[in-house]
């Protein structure tokens, strides 16, 4: 374990704790940057759809994880983005750099428009809220026809930045370097805010409502922030996926999508914006990976090859079961406790990282 | 004529909803935890009993494969509480309504794995049958779900309000430190009010499976049914009956009226209006803690 000396106030803040951090995490980028020399074609789209949903997961880990507001409806706002982005290109003809940040845009005043009612509520009531709203999201999709194409969906043109045409089938290496950038950026601000006295305010709200307000944050606020700032980072996230998939319609985004975000996080590990991207890699390679297991295990049986439908989800169910029960931090949390073990290594406690329990009373009583 | 049809149907319907937001807030009123997986327990429970009684499989009597099929989907929710809830218990709401969303998904696999995932229906001696009363013509599944459900909360009401386990598990919910001082064995309640909640389930299941076709992805329908739970005021079992006939009937009026794709808003609208207005519920159960 290295221990830093700290000479100014400044270190406990920087982007890299020390240089080895910084080494490991440009050597990460570097691989990154690289990878479309490492992997096939297929491989490629799928790590760019591994990225789309890494940003998605970051705007809601923003929420989530760092304000302590649950939502099950953030589908509505990938849904918002990805619409914005099209129409805007479309309608009023923008170019794709000026769509993006203004689908982002669009989305966090949506964003803001829903928390305005619903962020007086708490816990599980918001839950429900935001789910709600994703519902009605997905069939006024459908009942406003003459713009989003309804049932039938709309096509997102190709991206065309300064002459350089990106296309899922025609360039997706091009297609990657673009999102890479994108999701850096976003990565980029996101650790920033964290960094910056918006950012302490809400892991302010999330540790205790009431000390934050006696410290001075203003509740409501502060909440409201976090959900447009978290609705515009999934509504980047939306554009982007409109421009993968290439069509979407309502049936895109409905209630499962949001789920599925939720779950994605929790499976990474609430509270670390690592989490959003193990999350993501675990959405995006799991049905790989059972396919994979299937081909193998049927090629050692010699039986053709078994094909149970919804195999995927019930997977997925099974390992999120496991998660929350034997590992409530999620995998990366996972990983710090493994880490710490050897950092620490005779001396790692059983109970390092756990948290107290507290005993429920009842919330119809407040 | 043509509104009273709609109007008993609707009826069925929101029984049917009522009953799944029952189980909802018989788990949130003992345990404070919301199951998300309640619409695919009822799911289950409708095809245990369409296993049991469909002559394509084992082809027992209906009215032998009822109580074995509540009996059975009480021992699931007891098996799942003192198997899984229970280690989550002192976590934070949000990691168990994780957990139920996960139990839903594995539910619909194993459902799908079993059954198949075709539309089937229940050979119930009850469906398909009609009372004509004045003029009207009833489908007798209809009524006879209306019965049901009446009956069911009349019992639940007099169960919390009279027996000693009703009165314990009120206790449980209020305080479970309290009443883990006063005797009460909190955790064995738990599992007993989920036994319960999968025995409403499955009465709600086979109710629903008797009105028309289910398939594994019928549990969605939960969904609808926590809108009318959280409508009526979660913990209050009136008031899930309420939200649960208030959806059921709000559906065919508006879509006979507006057309279906407003009508297809509707429950979530007025969901998202009481949250905004009177965020506990219609029959709300909170009240001013005094400091």
């Amino acid at each position: 374990m290295r221990i830093v000396f700290k000479r100014s106030y400044d270190a406990d803040i920087r982007l890299f704790k020390h240089g080895a951090q910084a080494f490991w995490y440009i050597l990460l980028l570097v691989v990154a940057i690289a990878l479309p020399y490492l992997v096939g074609e297929f491989w490629l789209g799928e790590f760019t759809s591994m990225l789309i949903w890494a940003v998605a997961g970051m705007g809601l880990m923003l929420l989530v994880g760092h304000t302590g507001q649950a939502s099950l409806g953030h589908a509505a706002f990938l849904a918002v983005g990805a619409y914005a982005n099209v129409l805007l290109m479309e309608k009023l003809g923008l170019p794709f750099l000026l769509s993006l940040p203004l689908a982002g845009v669009a989305a966090g005043l949506a964003g803001a428009l829903v928390a305005l009612p619903t962020t007086k509520l708490h816990g599980i009531y918001m839950a429900i809220a935001t789910m709600a709203i994703a519902i009605l999201t997905e069939d006024i999709i459908v009942i406003l026809e003459p713009w989003t194409g309804g049932v039938n969906g709309l096509f997102a043109p190709d991206i065309e930045i300064f002459g350089v045409n990106f296309n899922r089938y025609g360039n997706i290496t091009g297609m990657y370097w673009l999102y890479l950038g994108i999701t850096l950026l976003v990565l980029l601000g996101y650790r920033n805010t964290l960094r910056s006295p918006l950012g302490r305010s809400f892991a302010a709200v999330r540790d205790s409502e009431i000390s934050a307000q006696a410290m001075g944050v203003n509740l409501a606020r502060t909440r409201t922030l976090a959900f447009a700032m978290s609705c515009a980072i999934t509504g980047i996230a939306g554009a982007m996926m409109g421009h993968f998939s290439g069509i979407f319609n309502n049936e895109t985004f409905n209630i499962v999508i949001s789920i599925t975000l939720l779950l994605m996080i929790v499976i990474g590990g609430i509270g670390f914006i690592h989490g959003a991207f193990v999350g993501a890699f675990v959405i995006v390679f799991l049905p790989q990976g059972i396919s994979f297991t299937r081909d193998a295990l049927s090629g050692v049986f010699g039986s053709s090859s078994v094909t149970i439908p919804g195999l995927e989800s019930g997977v997925f169910g099974a390992i999120l079961i496991a998660v929350i029960l034997f590992e409530p931090m999620g995998l990366y949390g996972r990983w710090l406790k493994i880490r710490t073990y050897f950092e620490l290594f005779p001396f790692y406690r059983r109970d390092m990282f756990k948290r107290q329990k507290s005993y429920l009373k009842t919330e119809r009583m407040r | 004529m043509d509104a009273l049809q709609l109007l008993v149907s609707g009826l069925a319907n929101g029984c049917v909803y009522g009953l799944i937001a029952m189980g909802f807030v018989l788990i949130y009123k003992a345990t404070e935890a919301i199951n998300f997986a309640q619409g695919d327990m009822m799911m289950l429970g409708a095809f245990v009993a369409l296993g049991l009684t469909n002559h394509e499989w084992w082809g027992w009597p209906f009215w032998v494969a009822v109580p074995v099929t509540i009996a059975i989907m009480a021992l699931i929710g007891y098996l799942l509480d003192a198997l899984l809830l229970r280690r989550m218990f002192g976590q934070s709401q949000i990691a168990v309504v994780i957990l139920t969303i996960a139990l839903g998904f594995v539910a619909r696999f194993a459902a799908g794995a079993i059954w198949g995932h075709e539309p089937q229906s229940l050979e119930s001696p009850i469906a398909g049958q009609d009372v004509r009363f004045a003029g009207l013509v009833l489908g007798m599944d209809e009524l006879f779900v209306i019965i049901v459900t009446l009956l069911l909360t009349v019992g639940m009401f007099f169960f919390f309000a009279r027996t000693k386990l009703g009165v314990a598990m009120q206790a449980a919910s209020q305080n479970q430190m309290a009443a883990y001082y006063m005797g009460i064995s909190v955790k064995r309640i738990h599992s007993m009010i989920w036994a319960l909640a999968g025995a409403v389930a499955a009465i709600a299941g086979i109710l629903f499976a008797s009105k028309g076709s289910i398939d594994p992805s019928t549990g969605l329908m939960g969904i609808k049914a926590f809108a009318a739970a959280v409508i009526g005021g979660l913990g209050s079992l009136p008031g899930a009956l309420l939200g649960g006939v208030i959806i059921g009937l709000v559906e065919p009026f508006s879509a006979r009226y507006l057309g279906g794709d407003l009508a297809r808003l509707m429950p979530y609208l007025i969901l998202v209006l009481i949250l905004v207005f009177r965020p506990h519920g219609i029959l709300s159960q909170v009240q001013a803690k005094k400091v």
